[in-house]
């Protein structure tokens, strides 16, 4: 992975010790919170409910061992002994001091970690598949062009102060694990015909309260181009964004107002100037930042196969595990495993200062020293022999972090929601502990198959509710938590938008009409093979809806 | 019925304003206002505590007494005055009763 240079070390040191003074300066009196506000929210740190909040950037959700047991530490010793794993990849510990936060800036920083821009109207952490590197099915790792615009966007001062955040993601194959088009860039990672490597390029997709997919506006960029072209809609969007509306400032209302055609001409216009200038990338850095991702030494294993099956014979458990949260890699004696941050009845997307310690064990003893956090809030190893699966399996079950769920049911995405957010409406958590124990049965999940189920609790959306085959939103009405259920979205390769069903439900009526949905499913699908949201499009909203509203549908 | 809300400038810790004009961890020690001239009372000690940088996010939040207690309407102040509902063991529902008494 990548490994800060001189200027990255003093760059994160430098801001530490800024912040650091800051701290002091406002703990002293000497600046109000008005001024405090922003510089605080440049370095990841907000105030919600119970506490302040960090915020802290996993760049394109990679991590070694040695961070991972850094989070460990700080959630151990300057937090309640947990973190949360968000949907940028990112990691929020909820209870930290004002007082004690440039001490945990320091502590990441010796591991070569921070919480810049992890807030504000700037460029936010770039993400990427969860499974580069690993995947059988990509062209090329994108995590070192994540890394160029990484060290691009870094408090650059054209795109510090933009109309509204700004969110990038990156991925390697055609089948997108990253939901590049429901960023304001998403960027497609391909090769051309004659062999080279480049972008087909996203624009103006979102999610909030104006849900949109991206438009292509390029088919083909080449890599050397990134940085320039990226730059031109950068400015595009600078001069003619929104400022007067913060709902509206967003680049995909741009893109929508404007037209995504006539977008992509003043994008290219732009670009004109731009693509012969310093920004254009020399092929010698690019492939000197490409070392840094160089693959594992993947040696041969080829015992793999016999122990997967003698293993599967032995155990249950360990064949559910295998089905659900491990996938093939590229090299066919290694796998890719999903360690489920979705343990049945649990907050999605928490982990405790022992399970992280306990994973980092995993990566460096297993792993190659790799860890991923994905934007389903789960942690991934990336680089697992198959020979040591088992093994693997009987660990992550000592620590409780097993759940055979991937991509089921139970693998819920929901957002800190009102049991933390200063901006919530309802709450996320406990509608999806409710649902995961209701669905807990393990033969159940894999009677109903893959299904992707996402919270938000209010329209800012963290917990992508717009794109889960079954979304819930949590609004306030009249004082009390009412859920919204949208159905048929897909953060996918083939994205889209889900559709509000009907009015809401209350907080304890949420999971039987999610039941319900699932029942009308299970009911009506041609066979086991289609899975709800293929059902969903071929069939459309009516049976469920029918299902749901029947009674009263009848009575109006 | 209404009570002065903030959250303590060095570690965030949600806090109510006391009859004392202390900043309370426990929304039982909250002073209530029951007419306008208590609630401006209050609006002014929190402009104040706001200056001298004690506290931030101050908030005049409405509250109703029930069997002695008193109780936000919100959901969103309730959990604010108990802990994040998930989480039973972490923030102010984890004290002992008897602190909150105190
Ligand atoms: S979706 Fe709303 S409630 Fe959930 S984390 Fe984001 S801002 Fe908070």
């Amino acid at each position: 992975m990548y490994r800060y240079d001189e200027f990255d070390h003093g760059f994160v040191t430098a801001r530490v010790a800024e912040f650091r003074d800051q701290v002091e300066r406002r703990l002293a009196g000497e600046i109000t919170e008005d001024q405090f506000k922003p510089l605080r929210l440049m370095n990841g740190v907000y105030l919600q409910l119970h506490a302040y909040m960090l915020r802290i950037a996993v760049p394109y959700g990679t991590l070694n061992s040695r961070q991972m047991r850094m989070l460990a530490h700080i959630a151990r010793t300057y937090d309640k002994g947990y973190g949360h794993f968000t949907t940028r990849q990112n990691i929020q510990f909820n209870w930290p001091a004002l007082a004690d936060i440039p001490a945990i800036l320091n502590d990441l920083a010796s591991v070569e970690m921070h919480a810049i821009q992890t807030s504000g109207n700037c460029i936010r952490n770039v993400t990427a598949d969860h499974f580069a590197g690993a995947a059988a099915d990509e062209v090329a790792d994108p995590r070192p062009y994540a890394e160029i615009l990484r060290q691009w966007s870094s408090v650059h001062p054209e795109f510090s102060y933009l109309p509204r955040k700004f969110k990038i993601a990156v991925t390697g194959a055609e089948r997108d694990r990253a939901a590049i088009q429901v960023h304001d860039i998403g960027l497609h990672l391909k090769r051309n015909e004659a062999g080279e490597l480049g972008f087909a390029v996203w624009v103006g997709g979102g999610q909030g309260r104006t849900p949109m997919i991206a438009k292509k506006i390029r088919d083909f960029l080449p890599e050397r181009d990134l940085l320039s072209y990226v730059t031109a809609i950068m400015r595009v969007y600078n001069l003619h964004g929104r400022r007067d509306n913060k709902y509206k400032a967003r680049i995909k209302i741009l893109v929508h107002e404007t037209g995504a055609e006539e977008f992509a001409r003043q994008v290219e216009a732009e670009w004109e100037a731009l693509r012969d200038s310093e920004l254009k990338l020399p092929d010698a850095d690019i492939r000197a930042i490409e070392t840094y991702f160089a693959p594992p030494p993947l040696t041969a294993r080829p015992e793999g196969d016999e122990t997967v099956k003698l293993a599967r014979l032995d155990s249950r458990s360990f064949g559910a595990w295998l089905e659900r949260n491990v996938v093939s890699h590229r090299h066919p004696d290694y796998a890719a495993v999903t360690i489920s941050l979705k343990g049945i009845g649990e907050a999605p997307g928490d982990a405790t200062d022992v399970q992280m310690d306990a994973v980092a064990d995993l990566a460096e003893r297993y792993g190659f020293d790799e860890i991923r956090v994905s934007h389903e809030q789960n942690l991934i190893l990336p680089h697992v022999a198959r020979a040591d699966l088992k093994i693997v399996h009987e660990r992550l079950v000592e620590i409780g972090l097993a759940t055979a769920n991937a991509g089921l049911v139970t693998d819920i995405i929901a957002c800190p929601g009102l049991d933390y957010c200063a901006l919530a409406n309802a709450r996320s958590i406990p509608v999806a502990q409710d649902i995961s124990r209701r669905f807990a049965s393990a033969e159940r999940q894999r009677e109903v198959g893959e299904l992707k189920l996402k919270i938000s609790g209010c329209i800012n959306a963290c917990g992508h509710h717009h794109v889960g085959h079954i979304g819930i939103l949590g609004v306030e009405k009249k004082g009390a938590e009412l859920y919204q259920i949208t159905l048929g979205g897909s953060a996918d390769e083939n994205t889209s938008i889900g559709e509000i069903v009907g009015r809401g439900f209350g907080p304890d009526e949420i999971t039987d009409a999610i039941e319900t949905l699932i029942d009308t499913y299970l009911g009506l699908r041609a066979s086991r093979e289609e899975n709800f949201l293929q059902a969903y499009r071929r069939v459309g909203a009516q049976p469920f809806k029918d299902a749901l509203y029947g009674q009263e549908a009848k009575a109006a | 019925m209404k009570v002065l809300t903030a959250n303590r400038l060095i570690d965030g810790e949600a806090v109510w304003l006391a009859a004392d004009h202390s900043w309370s961890e426990t929304i039982a020690a909250a002073e209530v206002a029951r007419d306008d001239a208590s609630r401006e009372k209050l609006e002014r000690a929190g402009k104040a505590a706001l200056l001298k940088n004690e506290v931030v996010d101050v908030n005049l939040i409405d509250v109703a007494m029930e069997d002695g207690e008193i109780v936000p309407l919100r959901l969103r102040e309730r959990i604010r005055a108990a802990g994040p509902t998930t989480h039973p063991q972490f923030g102010k529902q984890a004290r002992p009763r008897i602190a909150q008494a105190a």
